[in-house]
Formats: C-alpha cells, sequence, structure tokens
C-alpha cells in the first residue's frame, strides 16, 4: 500500500498545487514541496525499516509489494513492487524532485499552479516506472512521465524551446511505441507458450522463445532505453532538451529521466532475455565506448554551458552502458552507483547553470569568466561538481566509474582503455567550465549576488551526500548488492560460456 | 418515330458536358461556375435519358428525376454560399475566396 | 603511539574543510593559526610516531591500521586503511615537516592576499592528500591521494585564476599529469583483475608467488604504473607541465612542485619494488628514463632565464636522479636522495621567493644582480641550497645522497659504466646551472632595487632549511667517510638491501667515484664562474652563432616537446572539438525532419485555395482514371 501512496502523493500534490496556485503561487511551490518532501520520508522509513533486511531480496523476492486486479480480461495487474535497485533510484527520485521544487523557487514566474502539477506529474510517472512489475502499467507509466515534460519544456524553457520539446517527444514517443510492440509481441509469445495472458514481470521472465526472435523482441526494448539513455548515436534529442528545458526540467531530465532507460535495461533488458542481450552486449559495449569519448569531446566544444553539461551526461552514461553489458557483477554494481552519483552531480551542475542564468540572463560561456571574486560561494560549489564530474576520487562518481572500469577490465581490455581516456576527457571540458566560467579575468565586469540561503541548503546537502557516496558508500551499495547479485548469479551464467564476447 | 441513334445522344451529351466543364473552368464569376455546374449536371442527365430509351427502361429517367432533386439542392446551397461570399468581397469571383490556401 | 597514526591526514584535511566552509568569515590570524596548527599538529604527530617507531618497533617493521572498508563488491573491498613502514614513515616524516615550514613561511609571504583563505585551504587539502597517498595500504586509496595532490596542484598553480596564463598552467599539469594516471589506471585493473587484490603487500607477495621474473604479466603492470609515475613526477616524456607550474606561487612551487609531488613517482616505485623487480625490462626502462630526463632538464636549465623556472628544471633533473638510482635497483638510495633534495629544494624556493618579492615580482635573472649584500639571508640560503643540490662535497647533504646514486648507478645490481658516466656529466650540468643562477642573481652589478625583506616568519623555515641542508647528509656517508649507515639500514627494512659494493665492475672504487664526481662539480662551478661572471661575454658570443642560437632555442623550449605535443594532440582535439560543435551525429535526424518539412511545403503548394484549380484537379485526375481503365 505505501507504493500505491508514493506514486499518488505527487498526483494529488500535483493538482492540489495547481488548483491553489489560482490564489497564492507561492501556496503552489509549498505544496510541491511538501508532498515530495513526503514522498522522500516514506521512501526513507522503507529504507530504514529494511536496513537489515536486505537479505530477503537475495532470493529474488521483493521488498515490498502492492498487487491490485486492474484489467483482468487481458491480465493486466496494478502491480508495483520495490527491490533495493528501486528502492534506490526512488529515494534518487524524491532527493532530486526536492532539489527541482527549489530550483524553480524563483525561476519560474509564469502559470506556476500549472508548472508545479507538471513537475508532480513526471516525478509521479518516474516512480512508477521505477516501481511497475507488470509490463502494461510500465509503458503507461512511461508515457505518462513524457507528456508533462514535454510541457514543461515547451511552455517554460527557452528560446528554441519548442523545437527542443517536439525533438524530445518524437525520440522517446518513437522509441517507446518500439517497446510497445515488443511487450505486446512478449505477451503473445508468452500466450503462445503457456496460453496465459498476461504483462506480469514475473511470469514472463521465463518466457522460452526462439533465439531470433528473442533478439528481435530485446532490440524493442533496447532501443527504447537507449534513447533515454542515451545511447551513442541515438543521443542527439538531449543536448537540444536539456539546454531548452528550465532548470527543474533539466535536472529532472538529467538526474531521473537518463535513468529510467539504465533502469529498464537492467531491470528488463537482461532478465527478460539473457541470450539474446548476451549475444548483442559486444555492440552495447562498444557504442558506450564510443559514446564515452564522443560526449567528452562534444562537451569540450560547447560554448554554451548547459548545452556543455548535457554532453557530459552522454558521457557518463556511456560508462553506465558499458558497466551493464560488461555481464559481470563489478561493472553493473558500478553502472548503478554511477547512475546515482551521476544524478546528483549533473542535477547540482544544471542547478549552477540555471542559477547562474537567471542572475545573468545568458548562457554563453564567452560572456561569462572570473566569476568566482563576484560569486565565490557558488564558484566553490561549481568547482566541486566540476571535480565529481571529472572523477576526483573521494567523491562518488569516482568510485562508480572505477568499478565499472575494473569490471569492463574483465571482459575486455581494449575498451577498459579507451573509456579510461574517457576520464581524460573528463577532465578537458570539467577544467574548461570552470576557467572559462570562474577563473581568468572578468571582461564583462559582472557583480552579482551569490548564493541565497536556499540555494546554499541545495548546494550543501548535495555535496555532502556525493562525499558521503565517495568515501563511504557502503549502505548504498549493500541496498542494490543483494538484487544484482541475484541478476549476477541467476539470470548472468544462464548464457553458455562460449558466449560471451 | 425514327429514333435518334444513342451515339449521337451520347455525343451531345459529351460536347455539353465538356461545355460545362470549360465554362466552370474558365470562369471566374461564381454564378456562371454554378450555371455551369448546371449544364454538366444536365449532360450527365440527358446521357441517362438516352441510355434508358435505348434499353427501354425506367431506370434512366428515374436516374435523371434522382439528378434533378440533387441539382436542385446543390443550387439552393450555391446560392446561399454565392450570397455570403458577396456580402463578404462585395463581388462574385470565385479566386478571391482562397481562405484555404495551403 | 601509532594508534594516532590517522590523525596526521585527518588534521590537515579537518583544517581544509573549516577554512573552505569558514575562510571568508576568519581574520587572516585566524586562518594562519588554523592553517598552520593542523600541519603542526601532523607534524608533531608523526614526529612522535616515527620516535615511537624507531623505540619499539611493531612487527615486521610494518603497522596497518584499519579504519573502514571503503568499498564492498564482490571480491573487490579495499579499505580506508594506512599502512606504516619505514619507507612511509621517512616519506610522512619529511613531507609533513617541510610542510610545516612552508606554512609557516607562506603566513607572511602570501599575507595580504585577497584568497588568503583560499591558499591555506588548498595548501591543508594537498598535505592532506599526500599523507594520505604515502600511507596508503592499498593501491586504490593511494590513487586518491594521487589524484587529491594532482588536483592541488592545479588549483594552486591557476591560484592567481585572474590571469589566464596561469589557468593554462594549472590545466596542462593537471591534464598531463593525469595522461600518465590513466596508464596507472589500466595498471591498478590489470592488478585486480590478475592477483584478487589492490591491497598492496599483499599484492606484492602474490604477484612475487605467482609471476616469475620477466613475466609479461609483471612487465606491462610496470610499466603501466610507471606510466602513472612518469606524469606525476615529471620525467620524459610527462615532464612538459612542470617548468610552467612555476606559475604559482612560490610556496606552493616550493611545498608541491619541488619537496613533495614530485616524487610521489619514486614513491610509488619504491612502494612496488616487487613489480620492478620481477620486470628487470620495465626498471632498466625506469634507469634510462631517469638518466635522459636528468641531461635534458639539465641542459634546459642552463637556458632559463626565469629563476624559478632554473629551479623547476633541476628538480626534474633531481627526481632523475632518484629514478636512476630506482631503476638500478639502489631504493634507499633514490629515497635519500628524496630526503635530501626536499630539504635543499625546498630551502632554494624559498630564498628564491624572498628574492623575487624583494624585487617586487621580478623573475628574470638578468634583471637581477649584486644581490648578496642587499638580501643576505636569501644570498646563504642559494650558496648553501646551491651547494647542496650542486654536490658540494663533504659538508652538503646533497654530496652524501648524490655520491651513492652515481657510485650505484655503476655498482649495483643494474648499473653500468655508461649509466655512471652521464649521472657524472649531470653532475657537471648541476653544478653549472646552479652556479649560473648564483653568480647571475647574487654578484656583479645590482639592476633593481629591493624594496621588501623578509620577516620573521620568512626567515625561520629558510635558517631550518639551511641547517638540513647541511646535516640531512650525516645519517648516511660512504665507507671513505665515516661510514655511517643508518638510514640505509632503517629504510632496508622496507626495500630490498642492496650491499653496498666497495668496488664495481672495472676497478672503480666507491673512492674514486665520488673523487671523479667531485672533479665533475669543480669544472662546473670553474665554467659557470668563466661564462657567467667573469667573461659574460664570452657566453653571449657562443649564443650569438648561428649553432649556438639553434642549440639555445631548443634547450630553452625544453627540446621542442610542447611545441610537439600540442600539434600531436592538442590540436586535432580542439579542432575537432570546434568543428563538430553542432554534432555530425544529429545531421541524420536533422535530415529527416528537413525532408519531412520539404515534403509538407511541396504539398502544401497544392492546395492553392481556388476552387477552380480544385475541380481542374478533379477532372484530370477523372481523365487519367478512366484512362488508366480503358487503355491498361
Amino acid at each position: 500500500m505505501i507504493l500505491l501512496w508514493l506514486v499518488l502523493i505527487p498526483l494529488l500534490g500535483g493538482v492540489a498545487a495547481w488548483t491553489a496556485a489560482q490564489r497564492r503561487p507561492l501556496a503552489a511551490r509549498w505544496i510541491a514541496l511538501a508532498a515530495i518532501a513526503l514522498d522522500f520520508g516514506l521512501a526513507l522509513l522503507i529504507w530504514i525499516g529494511h536496513a537489515g533486511r536486505v537479505g530477503l531480496a537475495s532470493q529474488g523476492g521483493w521488498l515490498v509489494e502492492f498487487d491490485h486486479a486492474w484489467l483482468p480480461a487481458f491480465g493486466i495487474r496494478f502491480h508495483l513492487a520495490l527491490d533495493g535497485l528501486s528502492l534506490l533510484m526512488v529515494l534518487l527520485t524524491c532527493f532530486l524532485g526536492v532539489m527541482a521544487v527549489l530550483a524553480s523557487w524563483t525561476e519560474i514566474q509564469d502559470r506556476v499552479g500549472f508548472f508545479h502539477f507538471n513537475l508532480l506529474w513526471i516525478l509521479s510517472g518516474i516512480l512508477a516506472v521505477f516501481l511497475a512489475v507488470d509490463l502494461f502499467l510500465f509503458y503507461f507509466a512511461w508515457e505518462l512521465m513524457l507528456v508533462p515534460m514535454y510541457f514543461l519544456i515547451a511552455i517554460w524553457g527557452h528560446e528554441h524551446r519548442v523545437y527542443a520539446a517536439i525533438k524530445f517527444f518524437l525520440f522517446t514517443q518513437l522509441s517507446g511505441l518500439l517497446m510497445l510492440v515488443a511487450i505486446l509481441a512478449l505477451y503473445v509469445v508468452h500466450h503462445e507458450v503457456t496460453g496465459v495472458y498476461t504483462f506480469e514481470y514475473g511470469a514472463l521472465l521465463h518466457t522460452p522463445m526462439p533465439d531470433g526472435t528473442a533478439m528481435l523482441i530485446m532490440l524493442g526494448f533496447f532501443v527504447a532505453f537507449a534513447v533515454k539513455l542515451p545511447m551513442f548515436p541515438l543521443h542527439t534529442w538531449l543536448p537540444d532538451a536539456h539546454t531548452e528545458a528550465p532548470t527543474a526540467g533539466s535536472v529532472i531530465l538529467a538526474g531521473l529521466l537518463l535513468k529510467t532507460g539504465a533502469y529498464g535495461l537492467i531491470r528488463f533488458v537482461i532478465p527478460l532475455f539473457p541470450h539474446a542481450a548476451m549475444s548483442f552486449s559486444p555492440i552495447a559495449m562498444t557504442l558506450g565506448a564510443i559514446g564515452i569519448l564522443y560526449g567528452a569531446v562534444l562537451a569540450f566544444g560547447q560554448t554554451d554551458l548547459k548545452r556543455l553539461v548535457a554532453y557530459t551526461s552522454v558521457s557518463h552514461l556511456g560508462f553506465v552502458l558499458l558497466g551493464i553489458f560488461s555481464w559481470n557483477g563489478l561493472a553493473l554494481q558500478g553502472a548503478v552507483l554511477t547512475m546515482i552519483c551521476h544524478g546528483i552531480s549533473t542535477g547540482a551542475l544544471f542547478i549552477i547553470a540555471g542559477a547562474l542564468q537567471e542572475r545573468m540572463h545568458t548562457r554563453a560561456i564567452d560572456r561569462m569568466g572570473g566569476l568566482w571574486a563576484t560569486v565565490p560561494r557558488l564558484s566553490g560549489a561549481a568547482l566541486f561538481f566540476a571535480l565529481a564530474s571529472l572523477g576526483l576520487p573521494g567523491l562518488g562518481d569516482f568510485v562508480g566509474e572505477f568499478l565499472v572500469l575494473l569490471g569492463t577490465y574483465q571482459v575486455s581490455i581494449a575498451l577498459a582503455a579507451v573509456a579510461v581516456v574517457g576520464i581524460l576527457g573528463a577532465t578537458f571540458y570539467a577544467l574548461r567550465l570552470v576557467q572559462r566560467v570562474f577563473h581568468g579575468p572578468n571582461p564583462h565586469g559582472w557583480s552579482l549576488a551569490d548564493l541565497a540561503p536556499r540555494e546554499l541548503v541545495m548546494m550543501g546537502l548535495m555535496m555532502a551526500s556525493l562525499v558521503w557516496l565517495g568515501l563511504y558508500p557502503r549502505p548504498v551499495i549493500e541496498t542494490f548488492a543483494p538484487a544484482m547479485t541475484h541478476l549476477e548469479e541467476v539470470v548472468m551464467p544462464v548464457v553458455p560460456p562460449e558466449g560471451r564476447p | 418515330m425514327a429514333s435518334v441513334p444513342l451515339t449521337d445522344a451520347l455525343l451531345l451529351a459529351g460536347i455539353l458536358f465538356v461545355l460545362g466543364m470549360a465554362g466552370l473552368l474558365a470562369r471566374r464569376n461564381i454564378l456562371l461556375m454554378l450555371v455551369s455546374i448546371e449544364v454538366m449536371l444536365n449532360a450527365a442527365g440527358f446521357a441517362f435519358v438516352a441510355a434508358g430509351a435505348r434499353w427501354g427502361q425506367a431506370d434512366g429517367q428515374a436516374m435523371f428525376v434522382f439528378i434533378l432533386t440533387m441539382a436542385a439542392a446543390e443550387v439552393s446551397v450555391g446560392l446561399a454560399i454565392v450570397l455570403r461570399l458577396y456580402r463578404r468581397y462585395g463581388q462574385l469571383d470565385a479566386d478571391l475566396a482562397s481562405g484555404m490556401k495551403g | 603511539m601509532l594508534h594516532l597514526l590517522w590523525l596526521i591526514p585527518a588534521a590537515p584535511f579537518a583544517g581544509f574543510v573549516v577554512l573552505a566552509l569558514a575562510g571568508r568569515r576568519l581574520s587572516p590570524r585566524g586562518v594562519a593559526s588554523v592553517g598552520i596548527g593542523s600541519i603542526a599538529v601532523s607534524a608533531v604527530v608523526s614526529l612522535l610516531i616515527g620516535a615511537a617507531f624507531l623505540s619499539a618497533p611493531p612487527a615486521g617493521y610494518a603497522w596497518t591500521q584499519a579504519l573502514w572498508t571503503w568499498i564492498d563488491v564482490g571480491r573487490f573491498r579495499p579499505q580506508i586503511a594506512f599502512y606504516l613502514d619505514p619507507l612511509s614513515l621517512v616519506m610522512t616524516v619529511v613531507v609533513t615537516f617541510v610542510s610545516l615550514l612552508i606554512h609557516v613561511y607562506s603566513a607572511e609571504f602570501m599575507a595580504g592576499d585577497e584568497g588568503y583563505g583560499r591558499f591555506f585551504a588548498y595548501m591543508n587539502l594537498f598535505v592532506a592528500s599526500m599523507v594520505v597517498l604515502l600511507l596508503a595500504d592499498n593501491l586504490l586509496l593511494l590513487y586518491a591521494g594521487w589524484e587529491g595532490v594532482g588536483l592541488c596542484s592545479y588549483l594552486l598553480i591557476g591560484f592567481w585564476y585572474r590571469d589566464p596564463v596561469n589557468g593554462r598552467a594549472a590545466r596542462k599539469a593537471f591534464i598531463v599529469t593525469r595522461v600518465g594516471d590513466t596508464a596507472m589506471a589500466v595498471g591498478l585493473f590489470l592488478l585486480f583483475h590478475e592477483l584478487g587484490t589492490l591491497q598492496i603487500q599483499p599484492l606484492m607477495q602474490q604477484a612475487a608467488a605467482q609471476w616469475g621474473a620477466g613475466s609479461p604479466y609483471a612487465v606491462a603492470a610496470a610499466l603501466l604504473l610507471l606510466g602513472g609515475a612518469v606524469g606525476k613526477s615529471a620525467q620524459l616524456p610527462l615532464q612538459t607541465w612542470l617548468p610552467d607550474a612555476m606559475a604559482g606561487p612560490t610556496p606552493t612551487s616550493a611545498l608541491i612542485h619541488a619537496a613533495t609531488m614530485v616524487t610521489a613517482g619514486v614513491y610509488l616505485i619504491a612502494r612496488t619494488h616487487v613489480l620492478f623487480a620481477l620486470a628487470p625490462v620495465a626498471q632498466h626502462t625506469v634507469a634510462v628514463i631517469g638518466l635522459v630526463t636528468l641531461l635534458m632538464a639539465g641542459f634546459s636549465a642552463l637556458t632559463q632565464h626565469d629563476i624559478k623556472r632554473v629551479l623547476a628544471y633541476s628538480t626534474i633533473s633531481q627526481i632523475g636522479y632518484m629514478f636512476l638510482a630506482l631503476g638500478v635497483g639502489a631504493w634507499a638510495a633514490a629515497i635519500f636522495h628524496f630526503m635530501t633534495h626536499a630539504f635543499f629544494k625546498a630551502l632554494l624556493f624559498l630564498a628564491a621567493g624572498i628574492v623575487i618579492e624583494a624585487l617586487h615580482d621580478e623573475h628574470d635573472m638578468f634583471r637581477m644582480g649584486g644581490l648578496r649584500r642587499e638580501l643576505p639571508v636569501a644570498f646563504w640560503a642559494f650558496v648553501i641550497g646551491g651547494s647542496s643540490l650542486a654536490g658540494l662535497p663533504l659538508v652538503t647533504a646533497g654530496f652524501y645522497s648524490k655520491d651513492l646514486i652515481v657510485w650505484s648507478a655503476w655498482s649495483a645490481p643494474g648499473g653500468s659504466p655508461l649509466l655512471w658516466i652521464g649521472a657524472v656529466i649531470g653532475v657537471l650540468l648541476t653544478a653549472m646551472y646552479t652556479f649560473r643562477l648564483i653568480f647571475l642573481v647574487f654578484f656583479g652589478e645590482a639592476h633593481s632595487h629591493v624594496e621588501r625583506r623578509p620577516g620573521l616568519r620568512m626567515t625561520v623555515p629558510v635558517l631550518t632549511l639551511i641547517a638540513l641542508s647541511v646535516v640531512g647528509g650525516f645519517v648516511d656517508t660512504p665507507p671513505g667517510l665515516g661510514h655511517v649507515t643508518l638510514f640505509t639500514r632503517f629504510v632496508q627494512h622496507a626495500l630490498p638491501a642492496v650491499p653496498r659494493a666497495a668496488s664495481g665492475a672495472g676497478g672503480l672504487t666507491e673512492t674514486s667515484s665520488m673523487l671523479i664526481a667531485a672533479a665533475a662539480f669543480a669544472l662546473g662551478l670553474w665554467l659557470a664562474f668563466e661564462l657567467f661572471l667573469r667573461r659574460r661575454r664570452s657566453a653571449e658570443a657562443l649564443t650569438a652563432t648561428t649553432a649556438g642560437r639553434a642549440i639555445h632555442a631548443l634547450w630553452a623550449s625544453d627540446w621542442g616537446m610542447d611545441w610537439l605535443y600540442d600539434r600531436l594532440f592538442v590540436r586535432p582535439v580542439v579542432w575537432f572539438a570546434r568543428v563538430n560543435r553542432r554534432d555530425v551525429v544529429d545531421l541524420p535526424f536533422l535530415g529527416a525532419a528537413l525532408l519531412t518539412r520539404g515534403a509538407w511545403a511541396a504539398l502544401s503548394r497544392s492546395q492553392t485555395g481556388r476552387v477552380r484549380w480544385y475541380a481542374a484537379a478533379v477532372m484530370t485526375g477523372t481523365i487519367l482514371l478512366v484512362a488508366v481503365v480503358l487503355f491498361l
């Protein structure tokens, strides 16, 4: 039942915020903040409550479950379930949700109620994506997060918002339709084998099917998730969407929407089609490695601050893709940790870019420079997150990426070497960002307001969590480890060893 | 009564139809375009009648009556539109009403 | 006592946190007391621990303090743990103590700078990272410290961030060292994959047990670690960043780019000496790199105008000596030279700081001169530190450590006459560029006016280091001169013992090697005196010839390696990034969008809005259809 509430609270909160904003816009902000904070509290309760019992999940079971008939005629159930992986994703969603609301506190002045309605509905959709274990419900949630996101970009975005919003919509929608076809195909195949129509994840898990069919259906899922991830060469919607979205939109896009792609790969593609995914993994890994380098080089060349940060996501999520398809526990757990840390560090960079844009009304790096003297706190925070992004040991991103690389090395030395060069590339763009924006002379004579208390709190929380993840990530690792170990020990070895890349 | 050969009748119908069509395409006055349409409808009706006479069946005449009623309906709607257009543009030039241009 | 080990990195780190969070609200006095106080805590603790370690050595001359498990994934579970043995102890004591002196010096040197708090925050973070690097029990933690010191180096080189030149130098330092780090990271992957752990001691034992001498794995691992070491220690081919790094404040150059951080590569190789012993090819590479670097940097130092760049090249050159010692298997000699080098090089930089500040930020030696009366402290610091650097026989610390290396280059297991000859030429070069500097700066006519003289907080550290530069060498002396072996014996609890051969192949004895090195020193001194003091014209005439000018330009530009790297690596990447700013991968998608738009435009043109046009279209269509039905 608690899972249902997790999804419902933002939905209801969204409606309440929209209604309340008719009278007082400020009320909408507080309602949104309260709703998402309440969700965060619920998720924390689950985490604390299960801290000692994660062993349960090592048998492949769920920590918490909510199952209710929905459309029984088609075998569709309203089935939510949560294991360590989804628990962490839920926590990340709520955490970044709070940040997104706070980041929009002064930025959004237009149609405040509708904005928060959309924001909360996206979050609800994302939560449902992380919780759904009925494939129809999953697809429903997948679409639910898409539409409000479109509005968020198209209404509150920057100069080219409509272009970006439509591009985002087309990419995700087309790939989502592919996934729908794949889901239906799986549904039919399962019926042919067992005579039962069901969208239930647990039932579909071990559907026997010919290799060719499995590969086709797997690709349907894979493309949908790869577009979201985003995987090279399907990444081109991302820079536009991230750049044009308002700060909260960028935070949610980078921090959460991308993670739904990675989550989908881990939750669905590998367990549902281990053979097909296994034989596909060399291609996926190669594309991941290319993405790491390509994203880094493109980030280095950008002149728009938000665009630069957007391309770093392509690079970092390349690590995630590489880690997932490296097909071993080290890399897989590293990928999950990278997902979490990237969500926080990149989200924070977008908040900083948004804060700068709010003060300077520009995102052009050429118009910035020497800001350290005028906004030392903001600059210090930016330096911190840039360092996290370039993989400084002691901060969260390093642990994740190091594990991914360590795991990749077990499989392919060449790809590990290429990906390490990607870390070097991260140095390039992160230092360029710091140099061009915060260091150097201040030729345009900027004099800006430093971080407000609200922003200080946000930055402080995000820094603290990155340091924590960097120095003592064990609680987090222990939470998702059982689910990952299950994947590693039960699902992955299904494949005969000679099929390994 | 010496019957008119069917070919002649059809030829006449064809000529009438082409005349009507040419009028429709060439005229800009919307009223005359309606007249042209009438001519074309009647050409078709004439062809039906001739064919009915050739086969000795009433179907042709029935069709003609049907076309007559349809033409009446068309003219009434058409004239109503013509009136609206005239009010709007003060002229009867059909090309003026090109608001649907892509 | 040993249980306080964690405090050595923790105290500076706590200082960093305080200064980073509240540095702007503290008074300069408060900043300095937090900054210096925290370093003092770690220096005192490390001295106490050193005393405890010496008086009651733990079992096996090693002690580990595990704090918590860092990461726990499958069989990969590195800990946050500190490992204390003679090697890490010596390094830690030297680092914390020199840091303390330099912090005290900085308190005055940086006074009045708007980034006072920021400076001490970075410096404290540096000390914390450096100590973590030294004490790390596993390679991952070592790597963390390794990256941490790299970061602080970056932050401090670019400390005066308003000048883009500094930012450029800072980024260059970080990126070039990180090139080496990527190799090192791959080395870590290899070691973990093959041996299943990154904890250094078990790793070494396992490597020795699992791999035979010359095993390709050992060679690959050693070479990859060497990649990291040459980056951090500014050795060939990654040495280009260090001269530019002098853009940072002078205390930074003294601490990071001379005394401590740049010797991290030496430490890494010494720490993983088992691997290098298993891979003779790699170890020989270390020796060759060291030799070539020490000679190339020596020649470059001869041609510099900037006083700090001379010192930078001399640092590269001296670390070359350490690499040479490591490469021939004289492990203790390398660490010995690290220690004496830390003293005299820190001293030289601090003295250079006094000169530069006295002349209002003047770096060009040719615009200095005659300063020996104006700045006596700096003068004597340079004379003693420089003598130590050049190896003035008998009375300087540098003599003893360098002599040990020179002799080892011939006599040690990996030594050869060729390496020895190179090392002796190095001695000559060192004496020459060192005294060139001293003659140019302190003798001759005065060109500029002294504006500021050092206060107590700058003088005391300099005097302390002067003392250490003299007595620091007496802990280990050659057989002919007292034969003290305190240092070697202590360090050899952690490093393989190398018997100190009395005579090497070809009948050369240590004493004769020492005499030849002393002669080389004297020759270098005489050449410097002739060329740069007595007959400065002749040096100018030498560089005026075509060949002279070309060689001068080549040496002055660090053998053109910056130019080469710029063309080979930097420009292509920057070019690609700029050309591809709009992302070529977007083109197919954009193409699809444009195609749709084009089709839309074409079709919408057919919608003219004219009734007659539609009627004609209907007619044409009908006629075509009828024709198709009839004739096809």
